[in-house]
């Protein structure tokens, strides 16, 4: 399947852009994803920490995602 | 009530103040943050502020939510911005209301502080010589 994770803040500039799309396998997790992503784009792995989203909540690394979910990169925040 | 806001305008400081006056509130407590000139000695030029939109709402609803429950609060208002913001502008305004000062101040401080760890706003700085987006890096 191939889900879409849209970008913010830093991720935009990782991405090179708003949004990026990976093929991952049915049935993959979270955590499968964050797998993917650090292997395509090496400078997550420079970040502090980063976050997932799936359908506008924090997901964990065991949440299974759909294509059809809403997921999000979330580097670290700095509202305020 | 509670009444939350993300926006590119100018955020209007006395309306979020009168939005939380009470009869029976007799401690309000008010955080508003600006745009600082430097960070770090180095002179900031702007901020850009960029929200994921949905979920920021919803992640300060939650912060709110929590909020009165553990303190016995009567209005709430957080009014943050996005976009481009020069210095001295108001970044974010956190508006709280109790019957004694106690429960507003800490309240605001807890708003606040969560709100910078959980919601999903980012800022990059803008220096005479490059930009940061903050915190981002070790």
């Amino acid at each position: 399947m191939e889900v879409s994770i849209l970008a913010f803040g830093i991720a935009k500039d990782i991405f090179s852009g708003p949004a990026t799309s990976m093929v991952l396998s049915r049935g993959a997790t979270v955590g499968e994803l964050k797998a993917a992503l650090e292997l395509k784009y090496s400078r997550l792995g420079l970040l502090v920490s980063y976050m997932i989203a799936v359908n506008n909540e924090y997901a964990q690394d065991d949440l299974v995602i759909s294509e059809r979910d809403e997921i999000a990169i979330i580097p670290p925040v700095s509202g305020g | 009530m509670v009444e939350i806001l993300l926006t590119a305008q100018p955020i209007d400081v006395p309306n979020c103040i009168n939005e939380v006056m009470l009869p029976e509130s007799g401690g309000i407590d008010v955080f508003i943050g600006t745009v600082r000139n430097a960070t770090k000695g180095k002179n900031v030029l702007r901020l850009e502020f960029e929200a994921y939109q949905p979920m920021a709402v919803s992640e300060i609803e939650k912060i709110v939510v929590q909020a009165m429950a553990q303190w016995p609060l009567h209005r709430v208002v957080v009014h943050h911005r996005t976009g481009v913001l020069q210095v001295g502008e108001v970044a974010v305004v956190i508006a709280v209301s109790a019957a004694h000062r106690d429960a507003a101040f800490t309240a605001c401080r807890y708003i606040i502080d969560t709100l910078k760890q959980t919601v999903p706003i980012w800022k990059k700085e803008v220096f005479e010589d490059g930009e940061v987006w903050v915190a981002a890096h070790p």
